[in-house]
């Protein structure tokens, strides 16, 4: 059984890679593209500094359109976006597209969330105390959201995980894709087992990192 | 200084309309400390959130310092808002910033340098005796530090009037107590206006200068608290009134009263002259006093006595026209006779 194990060690070394590179670089574009996001869906709600019902309805709708689209049909459906964004659509590259796509408003809607946690009051007393709309989104709402949307963070990157396992269909690759093409559709239960453990730590070990860092940024 | 005219603030909600604030005027002097008093859902709150405008009136005028705030642009409501502080019952802190960077927040929306800042942040967090707190998060305070951190950050921009939203509703008595010599002190040494609102008629008792009720969003009484304490004029005024000068005296012991119970009360000079000593030498009655209390309200005493007089039913009727004839404030509580 060692055996077999270490045989497949090459393979899974850089089926880890390739879920590691999936997994930042969608991670990365969710983050710059769905924190704004989510604080455009939080400040545009009723009572708030941006108050616009159009552009709250136009991007709750948007995210919900896509969040309601299973992974693996948005993975096929966005190839045409993929080809022109990579050039390809085949590889871990190409697989990030989609994934940053389906975590964007995934992310959003924590963040989103978290900044909603926020005591009304505390708000209102910066704009009490004359702060522009942007110091108040700065220095009121991000750092009192910030435990939450690290939580999010940690969220979204465990989904991006298990999303990244179908990133097989387009080739993508990564420890998903290794384990059902080697251990579920060739029987080997070595090979899975393997897999799903390394899964598990890689999910234990964001986990443990993302509630760390939530605390010690926690003020409350 | 504050001048309201005819304010009305209507709240609409599921079809619904609430009033909160109806037909309000009023006028708020340079330098003193005006107090709203009501219980929840009178309207004060709307009213003093319709002073800096966190609620924008649904008609009517604010005019401060001769400016009309409901007129300005989203720039120039901002800067004025800079000279107006405010303080909250729930203080509403930056959690996630220390008592250093919760009053720098204040100075840094007005746009100040980082040496200005650092100057001023100290100076501030001496005033309210918070210097070796500057390094510590919210949570790590006491409500009445919470509190000084409030007054600190709405002090920051050197502000022409306070406004203070049920300030220490949330403190215990003796915080209460130091909050509010805190308030007096910044208003005598720095001139601030300060606007108040309170369930608490204690707190209007120890810092006010005027007053004004509100019940269902109108004013139905105002002046001077002096005044107001001594002659109130609406039953809800003699309600919060009697919430801090307990005169009741228990029904027992009125009962068992064989002469006539009544009630003195001796207002600003002449509760310092010697009117009740000058009534036994001249009339042959006894007295006999039930209960006695002296206020002292901005420094000014208003003594309150309930008195049983015991004598000859003409003697007694001949007393009391001489106290009618000293003082204005006389009420038979119980005549037996």
């Amino acid at each position: 059984m060692l055996d077999s194990i270490f045989n497949i060690l090459p393979d899974l070394n850089k089926a880890f890679f390739e879920t590691l590179y999936m997994v930042a670089i969608s991670l990365g574009v969710s983050l710059i593209v769905g924190l704004p996001l989510g604080i455009i869906l939080f400040i545009t709600d009723k009572g708030l500094l941006f108050e616009n019902a159009l552009i709250k309805q136009t991007a709750g709708i948007l995210v919900n359109l896509i969040r309601s689209v299973p992974f693996i049909i948005l993975l096929v459906a966005l190839l045409p976006l993929t080809q022109l964004i990579t050039g390809t659509t085949i590889g871990p590259t190409a697989a990030s597209v989609s994934l940053s796509v389906a975590a964007i408003p995934f992310f959003a809607r924590l963040v989103e969330t978290s900044l909603r946690e926020i005591d009304k009051g505390v708000i209102e007393a910066a704009v009490a105390v004359g702060a522009t709309p942007w110091m108040i989104i700065r220095e009121v709402l991000l750092p009192e959201a910030k435990p939450g949307i690290v939580q999010a963070i940690t969220v979204t990157a465990i989904s991006l995980l298990g999303y990244s396992a179908m990133a097989g269909i387009v080739g993508g690759g990564g420890i998903g894709d290794f384990a059902i093409r080697f251990g579920y559709y060739r029987y080997d239960n070595t090979i899975m087992i393997t897999t799903v453990v390394l899964l598990i730590v890689i999910v234990q070990l964001m986990q443990v990192i993302g509630d760390g860092v939530a605390k010690a940024v926690n003020k409350r | 200084m504050i001048e309201v005219k005819e304010v009305t603030k209507i709240y609409k909600a599921k079809g619904n309309e609430i009033v909160g604030v109806k037909n309000v005027s009023l006028s708020i002097d340079k330098g003193e400390i005006f107090g709203i008093v009501g219980y929840s859902g009178a309207g004060k709150s709307s009213l003093l959130r319709c002073l800096n405008l966190l609620e924008k009136p649904t008609s009517g005028d604010i005019l401060i310092d001769g400016v009309s705030i409901t007129t300005l642009g989203k720039k120039e409501l901002r800067e004025e808002r800079l000279k107006i502080g405010m303080i909250f019952q729930h203080f509403y802190l930056i959690s996630a910033k220390t008592v250093f960077e919760n009053i720098a927040f204040a100075l840094k929306a007005a746009g100040k340098t980082k040496d200005e800042i650092n100057r001023k942040t100290l100076e501030l967090l001496k005033m309210v005796g918070l210097e070796n707190q500057k390094d510590q998060y919210p949570s790590q305070l006491s409500g009445g530090q919470k509190q000084r951190v409030g007054i600190a950050r709405a002090l920051a921009n050197d502000p022409k009037v306070l406004l203070c939203d049920e300030a220490t509703s949330a403190l215990d008595p003796n915080t209460t107590k130091s909050i509010l010599s805190l308030l007096k002190t910044i208003n005598k040494k720095l001139g601030i206006t300060i606007v108040l609102i309170t369930h608490e008629m204690e707190v209007v008792k120890e810092i006010c200068h005027r007053m004004a009720v509100m019940q269902d969003g109108e004013i139905i009484e105002s002046g001077d608290v002096y005044n107001i304490f001594a002659n109130p004029k609406k039953e809800l005024t003699k309600t919060f009134i009697s919430s801090v000068i307990q005169m009741d005296l228990p029904e027992p012991l009125l009962k068992n009263r064989k002469g006539t119970v009544i009630k003195i009360q001796f207002k600003g000079a002449i509760a310092e002259e010697a009117v009740v000593s000058e009534l036994f030498q001249n009339f042959k009655v006894k007295g006999n006093i039930l209960h006695g209390k002296i206020e002292y309200i901005q420094e000014t005493p208003l003594g309150i006595f309930i008195m049983e007089l015991i004598g000859d039913e003409t003697e007694v009727k001949r007393a009391i026209a001489y106290i009618e004839s000293r003082i204005e404030n006389l009420e038979v509580v119980k005549n037996v006779a």
